[in-house]
C-alpha cells in the first residue's frame, strides 16, 4: 500500500510540444493518500486514461516524477511498481481454469505452492468465484471476468495500488451496480488505494472518498462528491456533475456588490474583485434556488415532474435558470420570484472560482 | 450471428456449385471410371474392379513416394510453423517498416512455381549458382543434380523460402488482433516473455495456425511444379514425391488404370488427414 | 531486445531476396558470362534478354495469355462467390454445412489428379488451348477460397445493415450492389488478389490445357529451357518480369493480405 506523489506531472504524446493544446496533461501536482479510493473523472480525452497510465508506467512523463511512498518510480517498469489493474475490456488467460488464472500472478512470482492456494481460495471466496474455480476461464460472463481480473490483483499482497480503467463497460446494465457496491464494499475491506478512471458520475461518486474531476489535461478539483456538489471550484465541474448541472448567469460588479441583470446577487464569495474580471460569472445550483417574493421575478416555461423531484425552467431577461424543488413543493402560480441561496452562490471568473 | 432460414438461398449458390462441379464431379468421374477398368487403346475398356486399387496399395514404388512425400510434408511443417511463428513474433508492430516487410514477404507467393523452380535450380547449381557456390566454398560436397542428401535439403530449403511467409502473414494478422491489453495486463501479473507467448499469443493465434497447418499440409502433399523444375525427381527418385510419380506413371508412362486408382488414393489420403486435423482442431476449441 | 528481433526480420528477408537478386544478376548477364564466369554483378552488362523477351511475339504473347486468363479467373472466381458467401453469410438453407465442406475439399485435391481428366474434358468441349479453358479449371480451387474469405468478412458485417436497408425500401438487388459491396470492398480486394495469386503461380493445369494459342509465360519458359539450349539469361529475364505482376497487386493491397485469412473461418 501507498502514498502517491505526482511531482509537476507533464506529458504529451508529441515529441515537441509547443501549443498548450499539444499536452494530453497539463500539471497534475497532487498527493494521493494511503488507502483512498480515488475516481478520476471527466469525458474522454481529458487525460485521465492518460494519467493512470503514467501511475501504472505503461507511460513515462514528459516532464515531473511519480513517487510511491516517497520512492521514485518514475523510470521504474510497470512489474516492480507492484501495481494491480482491471481493464476496460476483460482480460483472462483463456487457456486456464479460473483458479490457474487467480494463481498466475503469484507462480511467476515464485510464491510457493501451499501459500498461492491458500491465498487464491481465499480471495476466491473474497469475490463469489469458490463455486466456477475449476471452469475455464474463458466460457464465462463479461461480470465474471472482470471479477478475475481483480482477483489476479487481489491475490497479490504486495500491492501499491488497484487501477481500474472504466472497467463496468462491457457489463450489463443490471449487474452494473452489484459490481459496483462489491468493490466498494472490497475497498472498505482491504484498504488497499484505489483509482478508478470513469466518465459516468454515478460510477465516480458512488464508489470514490475522493473524486479528481480532469478537464482539458488539468485537474480541475479534487475533492469528496458532497465538497464537489456544493463548492465546485470550476464551472467544468459545475456542468458536468449534478444533473441537471449548474446555472451560470453573466454578472457584474457594480458599488462592490454583485448583480445579474441588475439583481443585486448575495454570494459566498469574500473578496469580490475591484474591476470586473473577464468573464465573470455568478454559478449556483438548481437545488439551491427557491421561490421567494424577495427576490427578482422570472418567467416559468416548463415544469418536469420527475417523481422525487421537480424541474422547473424559468427565464429572466433571456437567461435561462433551471431549478429543482422537492417533491410535493409549491409553484407559485403568479408574479413567481427567485432567491439564491448565498451560502452556495458563488462567483467564477475565467471558469475559476474566486476565493 | 444468427441466420435465417431461407431455401432459396439455392439460387445464390448455383453458379457456384454448377462451376465447381462441372471442375470436380466430371473428371473425379472419369477418374473413378479408369480407375476400375482396363484398356488397350482404341476406347475399349475392360472391367477390372478393384483390381488397379490392390496393385497401387501393394507396390513398392507407391509406398516409396508416399513415404517420401510424409517425410517431406512433415519436415517443413517442422520447419516453416515455429520458424514462421518466429519471425511474426520478431516483425515490427507499428511504423512504416510494416508495409516494407510485408510486401518483401509476400513476394515469393506470387512467383510462378516453375519459376520459383528454375530460380532455385540457378540459384543453387554448384558450378554457376551463388548458393552452390557458397556451400561448396565453405568445404561442403554439394550438388543438388547428383546427390540425395544435397537434392532433399535443396528441396526443402525452397520450400521454406517460398512458403514460410504465408505462415508469417497469417501469424502476423492473428498477433495484431490481440488488444494491448492483454500485454499490460500480463506485464502487471509479472509474466516473462514466454508466459506471454504460452499463455496469451499462442492461444489467440490458435485459428489462424489452425488456417496455417492445413493450408501447408494440403499444399505441400500436392507439390509438383518446383521440385519438378528443380531437380526432376531426381537423382534417381529421391525427391520423386506423390504428384510427380503420378504424372510420370499417367502422362509419361499413360497406364491410366493404375494412375485414376492412385489418384483417388491420394485425394482420399489429403481429404482424410484435413478432417482429422480439423476435427481435432475443432474438437481443442469447444473443450 | 529490440535489436535482435530486428535482426531477425532483416536475415529473413535478405534470405527471401538472395535468390531473386542472383535471378535479376543472371537477368543482366550474357549467356556466356554465365556459363563462363562466376560474378557477383554482371561484368558485361546487357539488355538483350529482356529485348529478346519484349519484341519475340512467342515470348510476350506468354505474357498476355497469362494475364488474360488470370483476370478471367478472378472475375469470374469473385462474381459467382459473393452471392454464394452472402447465403452462406446470412441464410440457412438445406445441406449448407455439407455444401460449404464440400465446396473446399475441392481445395485439397491435387492438381495432378485433375490434370489428365481436366485435358479430355475441355478437348471434348472444344475448348482446348483457350484463355477461357484455363480460367475455368482455376475455379476449381479459387472459387471455395473466394467464397471463404468473402463470408469471414461479410460475417463480420452486422446483419442490422441489411434490415435498415430493407426497412429504408431497397430491392434487394440494389442494396447488395449499392450498400453491401462497397462495404466489404476490402474483402472483395482480399479475395480477387488471392485469385490472382493462386492463378497466376499454377502452372500444371495451364500448361496441360494450353498448347500455343493460349500458352501461359511459365509454360513458355520451360520450353525455352529444354530446346533452345540452355539459355539460361533469357530464363532469368523472363522469370524476372513474372515477379513484376505480383510486386504490383501485392503493394496495392498490402494492408489487407494479413486481414483476409484472418478473417475466414475455417
Amino acid at each position: 500500500m501507498a502514498k502517491i506523489t505526482l511531482d509537476r506531472i507533464k506529458h504529451s504524446y508529441l515529441a515537441k510540444p509547443d501549443d498548450p493544446d499539444d499536452w494530453a496533461l497539463k500539471e497534475v501536482d497532487e498527493v494521493w493518500e494511503d488507502g483512498t479510493a480515488y475516481a478520476l473523472l471527466g469525458p474522454s480525452g481529458c487525460g485521465k486514461t492518460t494519467l493512470l497510465n503514467i501511475i501504472s508506467g505503461l507511460i513515462t512523463p514528459t516532464h515531473g516524477r511519480v513517487l510511491f511512498n516517497n520512492d521514485d518510480v518514475t523510470n521504474t517498469p510497470t512489474t516492480e511498481r507492484h501495481i494491480a489493474q482491471v481493464f476496460q475490456f476483460p482480460v483472462v488467460y483463456d487457456t486456464m481454469t479460473v483458479q490457474e488464472n487467480l494463481a498466475f500472478p503469484l507462480r511467476n512470482r515464485g510464491v510457493d505452492k501451499d501459500k498461492i492456494k491458500t491465498r487464491v481460495h481465499e480471495i476466491a471466496k473474497m469475490l463469489d468465484l469458490s463455486e466456477m474455480l475449476s471452469r475455464r476461464a474463458s466460457g464465462l460472463t463479461a461480470d465474471g471476468k472482470q471479477k478475475i481480473s481483480l482477483a489476479r490483483g487481489l491475490v497479490r499482497d504486495d500491492v501499491n495500488v488497484i487501477m481500474f480503467d472504466e472497467p463496468l463497460t462491457v457489463i450489463d446494465p443490471h449487474l452494473k451496480w452489484l459490481l459496483r457496491s462489491k468493490l466498494k464494499e472490497l475497498h472498505q475491506s482491504v484498504g488497499v488505494t484505489m483509482i478508478y478512471v470513469t466518465h459516468d458520475q454515478t460510477e465516480a461518486l458512488t464508489f470514490a472518498d475522493r473524486v479528481v474531476v480532469l478537464h482539458e489535461g488539468t485537474v480541475v478539483q479534487i475533492g469528496t462528491p458532497v465538497e464537489l456538489f456544493e463548492e465546485p471550484q470550476h464551472t467544468f465541474v459545475g456542468h458536468f456533475i449534478g444533473s441537471p448541472g449548474m446555472n451560470f448567469l453573466p454578472c457584474d460588479i457594480i458599488d462592490g456588490v454583485a448583480s445579474f441583470a441588475g439583481n443585486t446577487i448575495e454570494t459566498a464569495t469574500q473578496q469580490l474583485p475591484e474591476v470586473r474580471p473577464e468573464s465573470l460569472e455568478v454559478g449556483v445550483r438548481p437545488e439551491f434556488i427557491h421561490f421567494d417574493q424577495k427576490g427578482f421575478p422570472v418567467k416559468i416555461d416548463k415544469v418536469d415532474d420527475l417523481g422525487r423531484y421537480q424541474l422547473v425552467q424559468t427565464q429572466h431577461q433571456g437567461h435561462s435558470i433551471k431549478i429543482v424543488l422537492n417533491e410535493g413543493e409549491e409553484i407559485p402560480s403568479e408574479n413567481p420570484c427567485i432567491v439564491f441561496d448565498p451560502k452556495y452562490t458563488r462567483l467564477y471568473a475565467d471558469g475559476w472560482v474566486i476565493n | 450471428m444468427n441466420k435465417t432460414p431461407n431455401p432459396k438461398a439455392w439460387l445464390f449458390v448455383i453458379p457456384v456449385v454448377v462451376l465447381v462441379a462441372f471442375n470436380a464431379l466430371i473428371p473425379l468421374m472419369t477418374v473413378v471410371n479408369y480407375s476400375v477398368q482396363e484398356t488397350f487403346g482404341d476406347n475399349v475398356f475392360f472391367w477390372e474392379g478393384m483390381k488397379w486399387f490392390e496393385e497401387v496399395l501393394r507396390s513398392e514404388r507407391f509406398h516409396e513416394s508416399f513415404l517420401r512425400q510424409i517425410a517431406f510434408t512433415g519436415m517443413i511443417l517442422v520447419i516453416e510453423i515455429p520458424l514462421g511463428i518466429a519471425i511474426a513474433l520478431a516483425m515490427p508492430r507499428k511504423g512504416p517498416w510494416v508495409s516494407v516487410c510485408l510486401v518483401l514477404m509476400a513476394l515469393p507467393l506470387l512467383i510462378p512455381w516453375n519459376v520459383v523452380g528454375a530460380m532455385w535450380n540457378i540459384f543453387a547449381l554448384p558450378d554457376i549458382g551463388l548458393l552452390g557456390r557458397m556451400i561448396n566454398g565453405l568445404g561442403i560436397d554439394y550438388n543438388f543434380t547428383q546427390q540425395p542428401v544435397s537434392a532433399w535439403s535443396t528441396t526443402v530449403l525452397m520450400d521454406v523460402w517460398h512458403w514460410t511467409s504465408l505462415v508469417v502473414l497469417l501469424s502476423y494478422a492473428g498477433l495484431s488482433a490481440i488488444p494491448d491489453a492483454y500485454y499490460q495486463a500480463a506485464k502487471i501479473d509479472g509474466a516473462n516473455a514466454w508466459a506471454v507467448f504460452r499463455f496469451i499469443q499462442l492461444p489467440k493465434m490458435k485459428r489462424v495456425l489452425t488456417i496455417a497447418i492445413l493450408l501447408r499440409f494440403m499444399d505441400s502433399f500436392m507439390i509438383y511444379t518446383e521440385p519438378f523444375v528443380l531437380t526432376g525427381g531426381g537423382p534417381g527418385n529421391t525427391t520423386t514425391f506423390l504428384s510427380i510419380d503420378l504424372v510420370k506413371i499417367a502422362l509419361g508412362q499413360f497406364d491410366l488404370g493404375p494412375a485414376a486408382a492412385m489418384s483417388l488414393i491420394y485425394f482420399l489420403i489429403v481429404l482424410l488427414v484435413s478432417w482429422i486435423f480439423y476435427t481435432l482442431m475443432m474438437r481443442g476449441e469447444e473443450n | 531486445m529490440n535489436n535482435y528481433k530486428w535482426l531477425v526480420t532483416t536475415l529473413y528477408i535478405l534470405f527471401l531476396m538472395l535468390p531473386i537478386y542472383w535471378l535479376l544478376n543472371m537477368s543482366f548477364k550474357t549467356t556466356n558470362e554465365i556459363l563462363g564466369t562466376f560474378s557477383l554483378w554482371p561484368q558485361d552488362f546487357t539488355f538483350d534478354n529482356y529485348k529478346k523477351i519484349l519484341t519475340d511475339p512467342t515470348w510476350y504473347n506468354g505474357y498476355i495469355n497469362s494475364i488474360t486468363y488470370v483476370v478471367i479467373n478472378t472475375v469470374i472466381s469473385v462474381t459467382v462467390a459473393l452471392p454464394a458467401a452472402y447465403a452462406f453469410s446470412r441464410y440457412r438453407f438445406l445441406g449448407d454445412k455439407h455444401l460449404f465442406f464440400w465446396l473446399f475439399t475441392n481445395r485439397m485435391a491435387p492438381p495432378a489428379v485433375f490434370a489428365l481428366p481436366f485435358f479430355q474434358l475441355y478437348s471434348a468441349m472444344g475448348l482446348f488451348d483457350t484463355h477461357i479453358a484455363v480460367a475455368l479449371a482455376h475455379c476449381l480451387f479459387n472459387i471455395p477460397l473466394a467464397v471463404w474469405i468473402l463470408e469471414g468478412f461479410m460475417s463480420s458485417v452486422p446483419k442490422e445493415l441489411d434490415e435498415t436497408a430493407y426497412l429504408d425500401g431497397y430491392s434487394f438487388w440494389r442494396f447488395f450492389l449499392k450498400i453491401f459491396v462497397p462495404t466489404i470492398a476490402a474483402g472483395i480486394g482480399v479475395a480477387a488478389f488471392f485469385c490472382f495469386m493462386y492463378s497466376w503461380v499454377e502452372l500444371l493445369l495451364a500448361k496441360t490445357l494450353t498448347s500455343v494459342a493460349a500458352k501461359p509465360i511459365a509454360a513458355t519458359m520451360t520450353r525455352t529451357a529444354s530446346t533452345a539450349g540452355y539459355e539460361l539469361g533469357l530464363l532469368a529475364a523472363a522469370g524476372t518480369l513474372t515477379i513484376i505482376p505480383g510486386a504490383f497487386v501485392i503493394y496495392f493491397v498490402r494492408n489487407y493480405i494479413a486481414k483476409g485469412f484472418a478473417l475466414g473461418r475455417v
